[in-house]
């Protein structure tokens, strides 16, 4: 198929589209509104169903019902709307349910900005709702990347039933990007009879009872050690992680989504002043790619890392406990909505290696 | 012998964890023998609240979803849109429903969602111990209203089946009570009505059921029911508030 010129925030629905999802549930957000937007042009045409909810809180509950009755099912919004959503996420993953969840990053904390940041990572990573889950959150530095990913994020959901977050910034939303959609291997993906169809007493599937209340306290044991065994299943099978011009590096960046890139240009600022820098860009957030962070660390040329992001050093908490203080590392970013320039980078890369 | 009385089987054989007294298991068998009767046991999808009947997926004899506080009519949602052929229903409380479920519930009707709504008012929050709802009397004394509520300070209480009347998408709504056994036989054949009005996809239907609690009103069962017809009937008039099934 040959390249389409498109935005993120379209590239987005019709790759989901092509992964198989026919249910949408979703609020107006900005910067996120082509996704619904496009989601209620394009389903009815494939035989599925927009329903634009009556709040973020409606439209994860709306999700969460249709994931229990077996579909691919899919919202998306941007910080604020996905902080709404965040009961509904536990309750997804409490009751196992597969599903996905795209946030369009802007700045916060509260109403915050329209701008691009990268301010929820701690909120996607470290569970967001009550009790003790993750999701696996996948983060896209282009809008090619995001179309790739949209096929991994539903077959992961379906795989190990639980939610999973595209967590990308609003500049990978609002820009245009060569795209291609192409085919995606195909997954073994497992069968559904715990989905709600109804319930035959002479058939042969037990009655389904989608749930995440267990009121004895083994029984709430149980499933979260379950929970906890695929958890670790996730972390050991399904990292994504890119290394860039990382081997003989002196100085090794953490950064991903569109900061990522920013980054790349300054390698390159970099290199004209004749400094070795790479970078390591988390794909998935969760699982952090914390062993292959923790190699490129350890070669000998590695003197320091420094982390960039859109906010207060949220990933590079994840950083520091990787490398656990083997080498030095640093932070460089603000919180809210600045997104920084490559000049800047490379500027704050080298004035601390004279340091 | 003669058999003038059986279990229906879309009840389960577990036992009941509700109070003596209390309306829900009524109100869990009539639900039940309808769903026999119009022989959809095996299309039926139940979604049950938080609240007393929190655990209505143990007995109910079908495929069910446990929702989250008040957000039944928004899961219920979903899965009808997945799969129109099944019928699904609702089944909450006053706490779930009239409070902190308000918007889901209104925006279900205004849909017209295919879906039915059985809505339990006890005017009383019955699981977490009894506090104050929205639909508690005035003058009535909760844990969270010891000097009985105040309408200067918390509003009246509030009347779901005819607030949901005035929306456009439900097409039926009646008020029944569980207090004597006329009202119960009444009560079985509006939860008839409104699961047929799903199955004729004529848009929502809710039936709220007036049900005791002793426990938490501090009354004998039957003080309960009694307390039923003396204080909620006047204020909560049964019948049918809307009904658009035959248009």
């Amino acid at each position: 198929m040959a390249k389409k010129l498109m935005k993120g925030s379209e590239a987005i629905p019709e790759a989901a589209i092509q992964a198989g999802c026919r249910f949408f549930f979703g609020y107006p957000i900005t910067p996120q509104n082509d996704i619904p937007e496009y989601m209620s042009a394009r389903l009815p045409k494939v035989g599925g169903c927009f329903l634009q909810a009556e709040s973020e809180v409606a439209a994860i509950n709306m999700v969460y019902g249709a994931a229990a009755a077996g579909a691919r099912v899919m919202t998306s919004s941007s910080s604020p709307g996905v902080s709404l959503k965040q009961e509904g996420i536990s309750y997804i993953a409490g009751a196992e349910l597969p599903c996905v969840i795209c946030n369009m990053m802007r700045g916060g904390p509260g109403l915050g900005s329209i701008q691009p940041s990268q301010g929820d990572y701690f909120q996607a990573t470290k569970g967001g709702g009550h009790g003790d889950y993750h999701l696996i959150v996948l983060a896209p530095s282009s809008v090619q990347e995001a179309v790739d990913l949209m096929h991994n994020a539903f077959d992961l959901a379906d795989i190990y039933r639980t939610p999973v977050m595209l967590l990308a910034d609003g500049i990978i939303g609002q820009m245009m990007e060569p795209v291609e959609f192409h085919e995606h291997e195909k997954r073994e993906l497992p069968a559904k009879p715990w989905a709600v169809t109804g319930y035959d007493p002479n058939g042969d599937r037990p009655r389904a009872i989608v749930n995440s209340l267990y009121i004895e306290v083994d029984e709430l044991q149980e499933m979260n050690d379950r929970l906890q065994a695929r958890y670790k299943e996730i972390q050991e099978k399904e990292v994504m992680v890119e290394k860039y011009n990382t081997e003989g590096a002196e100085v090794i960046v953490c950064a991903y989504g569109t900061v990522a890139r920013i980054c790349k240009s300054a390698i390159a600022l970099c290199a004209e002043k004749g400094v070795k820098v790479g970078l390591i860009r988390p794909i998935t957030l969760w699982p952090f790619p914390e062993k292959e962070l923790v190699e490129v660390m350890s070669q000998p040329s590695v003197k320091r890392e420094l982390t960039v992001e859109i906010s207060a050093g949220q990933m590079h908490e994840d950083v520091r406990l990787a490398i656990n203080g083997a080498k030095p590392t640093d932070f460089y970013g603000k919180p809210g909505s600045y997104t920084p320039t490559a000049e800047e980078i490379a500027e704050y890369i080298l004035k601390t290696r004279e340091a | 012998m003669k058999t003038v009385f059986k279990k229906t089987p879309v009840l389960t054989d577990t036992i009941m964890h509700y109070c003596p007294g209390c309306g829900h298991g009524i109100v869990h068998r009539l639900v039940a023998e309808v769903i026999e009767e119009l022989g959809i046991q095996n299309k039926t999808i139940g979604f049950v609240p938080v609240g007393c009947a929190v655990f209505g997926y143990k007995y109910f004899n079908i495929d069910c979803v446990e929702a989250a506080h008040g957000r039944a009519p928004a899961a219920a949602t979903g899965c009808k849109r997945v799969n129109p052929e099944n019928i699904v229903f609702t089944y909450q409380g006053d706490g779930d429903l009239a409070s902190i479920g308000a918007a889901e519930i209104v925006h279900a009707a205004h849909r017209g969602e295919k879906i039915t709504t059985i809505f339990i008012n006890n005017a009383i929050y019955g699981m977490t111990g009894g506090q104050m709802a929205p639909t508690t009397l005035v003058g009535q004394k909760t844990t969270t209203s010891p000097y009985g509520r105040d309408p200067e300070h918390c509003g009246k209480p509030i009347r779901i089946a005819e607030m949901i009347a005035t929306i456009e998408g439900a097409a039926y709504v009646e008020r029944v009570s569980v207090d004597c056994v006329p009202n119960i036989i009444k009560a079985k054949a509006a939860i008839k009505k409104a699961f047929q009005c799903q199955i004729d996809r004529k848009g929502f239907s809710l039936v709220e059921v007036l049900s005791s609690c002793p426990t938490n009103w501090g009354k004998s069962p039957a003080e309960a029911m009694d307390w039923i017809k003396s204080d909620m009937i006047p204020y909560y008039p049964l019948g049918v508030k809307k009904d658009t099934t035959n248009e």
